[in-house]
C-alpha cells in the first residue's frame, strides 16, 4: 500500500473540492452568472483527481473540455479557478478563456480542450521535450471516450509508441460522447483495446475507485519514467450531470444514473478510510468541512474580483 | 558582407543549421527529412550532422507532427517542422489554429510557442491540385499565427532564421519553383531579417505593385518591359504576409497614385483583396488615379496539363496589362 495518509486525506479534500466546485458552478450557470457553457465532472472526481495525486512534482498534464476535476486534482487554485469562470481578471486566464480553457502552463498544466481529442497531440509534444532534455518527467493526458474516434487519438498514440515518449493517455470512458452511447460509435466495450494496434500496453481501471485509480497510474508512471514508452489507461467511470447545461438527457434512463450514484467515488473513499481505520469519522468531517470553507473562499474571491479591463482585448495574442 | 552564391533550398538548409548550432533547443521534424534529406532535398546533410534526436522524421502524420511541435514550443523547445506540401495543412489544422494559435491568448498570455512550419507551396511542378496551393490567406486569417514568405535565397536565410527565433508560431511559405534559385547570400551566422517589414524591390512613381513569392519574378519582368516604355514601377515585396508592414506599402501608393496586387493564390478571399481595401480604409485613398487592382490565380483547383497549369497563375503579360490598365494606356 502506497498511499499514505496525507496522500488520501489531500486526495479526500481534492475529490470534495472538485464536486463543490461543480455544484457552485451550476447554480451559478442556473443563475444567468456563468457565461457560455460548461462541461461538469460530478461523478468523476475519483478518475479527475486520484490520478494526478499519482504525480510527481514537475510532471505535467493536459485536460478535457470536462476538465474541472482534473484541474483540481493537478492541484491548480480554486481561487483562480472560480474567477476564470466568472470571468475575471484574477482568473487563470485572466478572464480570457473560461470553462473549457483553465491552464497552468508554468506549472505543467498545459491546459482544458474545447476540442475533443485536441490534448493528444500537445500532450505528445511535451513528452518528447520531457525526453529530448532529459527531465524524468511525465505528460499525463486526459481525453475521453469520443475522444478515440478522432485521427489525432491515433496520430498521437502511434508516435509516442514509436518515439517511446514518456505520456500516460488517461481515457475517461463516462459512456457517452455527447448524447451517443459507446456501443453507436465503436464495436468495441472496451478503449483499451486500441492500445494493442499502437504496441502498448492497455490497462483498464475502475474509475469510481479512487485507490485503484491512484495505484494503476502509479505504477503505469515507473514503466513510463523508465523509457518504456507510453500506456493507455481506460478509466470506467460516469458523468452524473448532463453533458453540458441544454442537455434534457432524454438519452439515458433515471435507474442508470441511479446505479452510477451509488457507486460514489468520494462516498468509496471516506468508507475505505473509516474501515480501514486510516482517519476518524471526526477527521473526515473536519476535511469536508475545510473543502466548504475553501469553496465559499473561493466564490467570495471571484465574486470580489474586476472584470478584465475592455483595452485588454488585443493583449497576449502574440507573444 | 561576405557573401556566398547558393540556392533557395541550401539557404533554408543553412538558417536552420546555423539556428540548431547556435540553439540545443531547436530540433526539426517533419516526412523523410533525415536520411532521405526531404521531399525537395532541402535537408541534405542536417541528419549526418545533427542526429535523430534533433532532425526527427516523423510518421506520415500531419496533425501529431504540428500539435507536437505546439506542445514542445510551449514546454520549452524551439521545433522546426517540415509539412512535406503546404497542401498537407488541412490535416494539421486543428492542432495549427485551433491550439497553437490560440494557447497564448486563451491561456491569459501565460503560454509561448515558438514554433517554425515550413510550407513548400504553389504551383508550376505538374503535381496537380492536391500539391500545388497557395493557401497563405487562409493562414492570415488567424490571429496568432504569423505568415512569412521569402522571395530570394538571402530572404529565404535571413527570414526563415528570424521566425525560428519568433516566440509565436510562424508559417513560412517556401514556393517549390524558387528552391533551385540561384542567389547571394550573406555568411555571417547573424544575418536575420526582421518580421513585419516590407522590403522595396524597386522604387518607381507612377505605380505600386504589391507582391511575394515567386511571382515577384514574374512583375519583375513585366516591369522591366513597360519601364522601357515610360512608366516608373515601384514594386513592395511585404514578406511578412501577417501582421503585414502596410505603411510601406500606404506611403508609396501616397506617392504613384496606383495600385495592383499580383499573387499567384486564388484570387476570391485572397490576400490581393485585403491589401486593396486596406489601401482604400487608409490615406493612400485620396490620391489614388485609378481603382486598385488585382492580378491573381484564377478560382480553379490546380490542374496537371502543363498549359493550364500556366493558364492558372498570373503571366507577364496579364501583369504588363493591368499595369497599362492603371495607367490609362
Amino acid at each position: 500500500m502506497s498511499l499514505s495518509k496525507e496522500t488520501l486525506m489531500e486526495m479526500y479534500l481534492r475529490m470534495n473540492h472538485a464536486r463543490l466546485f461543480e455544484e457552485k458552478v451550476a447554480y451559478f450557470f442556473s443563475r444567468g452568472m456563468v457565461h457560455g457553457t460548461t462541461h461538469l465532472s460530478v461523478g468523476q472526481e475519483a478518475s479527475g483527481v486520484a490520478s494526478c495525486m499519482a504525480l510527481e512534482d514537475g510532471d505535467l498534464a493536459s485536460l478535457t473540455h470536462r476538465g474541472h476535476s482534473q484541474a483540481v486534482g493537478f492541484g491548480l487554485d480554486i481561487n483562480k479557478m472560480m474567477a476564470e469562470l466568472l470571468g475575471k481578471e484574477t482568473g487563470y486566464c485572466k478572464g480570457k478563456g473560461g470553462s473549457m480553457h483553465i491552464a497552468d502552463i508554468d506549472n505543467g498544466n498545459l491546459g482544458a480542450n474545447g476540442i475533443v481529442g485536441g490534448g493528444y497531440c500537445i500532450s505528445v509534444g511535451a513528452a518528447l521535450t520531457q525526453q529530448y532534455q532529459k527531465t524524468g518527467k511525465l505528460v499525463l493526458c486526459f481525453a475521453g471516450d469520443g475522444s478515440a474516434n478522432e485521427g489525432s487519438f491515433h496520430e498521437a498514440l502511434n508516435l509516442a509508441s514509436v518515439w517511446k515518449l514518456p505520456v500516460i493517455f488517461f481515457i475517461e470512458n463516462n459512456l457517452y460522447g455527447m448524447s451517443t452511447p459507446i456501443s453507436k460509435h465503436m464495436n468495441i466495450t472496451d478503449i483499451a483495446d486500441r492500445a494493442k494496434a499502437y504496441g502498448i500496453p492497455g490497462i483498464i481501471v475502475d474509475g469510481n475507485d479512487p485507490i485503484e485509480v491512484y495505484e494503476t497510474v502509479n505504477k503505469a508512471a515507473e514503466g513510463v519514467r523508465s523509457g518504456k514508452g507510453p500506456v493507455l489507461i481506460e478509466s470506467k467511470t460516469y458523468r452524473w450531470l448532463g453533458h453540458s447545461k441544454s442537455d434534457a438527457q432524454a438519452y439515458r434512463t433515471k435507474e442508470e444514473v441511479q446505479q452510477w450514484k451509488e457507486k460514489d467515488p468520494i462516498a468509496r473513499l471516506k468508507k475505505f478510510m473509516l474501515e480501514n481505520k486510516i482517519a476518524t469519522a471526526e477527521e473526515i468531517e473536519a476535511v469536508e468541512e475545510q473543502a466548504r470553507t475553501n469553496m465559499e473562499n473561493a466564490v467570495e474571491f471571484a465574486n470580489n474580483s474586476p472584470e478584465p479591463p475592455v483595452e485588454s482585448v488585443t493583449e497576449d495574442v502574440y507573444a | 558582407m561576405e557573401m556566398k552564391e547558393m540556392t533557395y533550398k541550401d539557404a533554408i538548409n543553412l538558417a536552420m543549421s546555423e539556428e540548431m548550432r547556435k540553439d540545443k533547443n531547436v530540433i526539426f521534424m517533419g516526412e523523410d527529412i533525415g536520411l532521405y534529406g526531404g521531399a525537395f532535398g532541402v535537408s541534405v546533410g542536417m541528419f549526418e550532422e545533427f542526429g535523430e534526436d534533433r532532425v526527427k522524421d516523423t510518421p506520415i502524420s500531419e496533425a501529431v507532427i504540428t500539435g507536437a511541435a505546439a506542445g514542445a514550443a510551449a514546454t520549452g523547445l524551439r521545433p522546426i517542422c517540415e509539412m512535406m506540401f503546404m497542401d498537407f495543412i488541412t490535416i494539421a489544422m486543428d492542432n495549427l489554429v485551433n491550439q497553437a494559435a490560440k494557447m497564448r491568448y486563451m491561456f491569459g498570455g501565460k503560454a509561448k510557442v515558438p514554433m517554425t512550419l515550413r510550407l513548400p507551396a504553389g504551383s508550376g511542378t505538374g503535381a496537380a491540385a492536391q500539391h500545388c496551393q497557395s493557401l497563405e490567406a487562409w493562414l492570415c486569417h488567424v490571429p496568432g499565427l504569423k505568415v512569412v514568405t521569402a522571395s530570394t535565397p538571402a530572404e529565404a536565410k535571413g527570414l526563415l532564421k528570424a521566425a525560428i527565433r519568433d516566440d509565436n508560431p510562424v508559417c513560412f511559405v517556401e514556393h517549390k519553383l524558387l528552391y533551385k534559385m540561384k542567389g547571394e547570400v550573406p555568411v555571417d551566422d547573424e544575418y536575420v531579417l526582421p518580421l513585419g517589414q516590407s522590403d522595396v524591390k524597386k522604387e518607381g512613381t507612377d505605380v505600386t505593385i504589391v507582391t511575394y513569392g515567386t511571382i515577384l519574378h514574374r512583375v519583375m519582368e513585366a516591369v522591366e518591359a513597360v519601364e522601357k516604355e515610360g512608366i516608373s514601377v515601384e514594386v513592395i515585396d511585404p514578406r511578412t504576409l501577417y501582421p503585414m508592414d502596410t505603411e510601406t506599402i500606404v506611403e508609396s501608393v501616397k506617392k504613384t497614385g496606383r495600385a495592383i496586387v499580383v499573387h499567384e493564390a486564388a484570387k476570391t478571399g485572397g490576400l490581393g483583396g485585403e491589401i486593396a481595401a486596406m489601401i482604400s480604409e487608409s490615406e493612400a485613398f485620396d490620391f489614388l488615379d485609378a481603382p486598385v487592382l488585382r492580378v491573381a490565380g484564377l478560382d480553379t483547383p490546380i490542374p496537371y496539363n502543363r498549359n493550364l497549369e500556366a493558364a492558372v497563375a498570373p503571366s507577364v503579360d496579364m501583369i504588363k496589362d493591368a499595369i497599362y490598365k492603371v495607367m490609362n494606356r
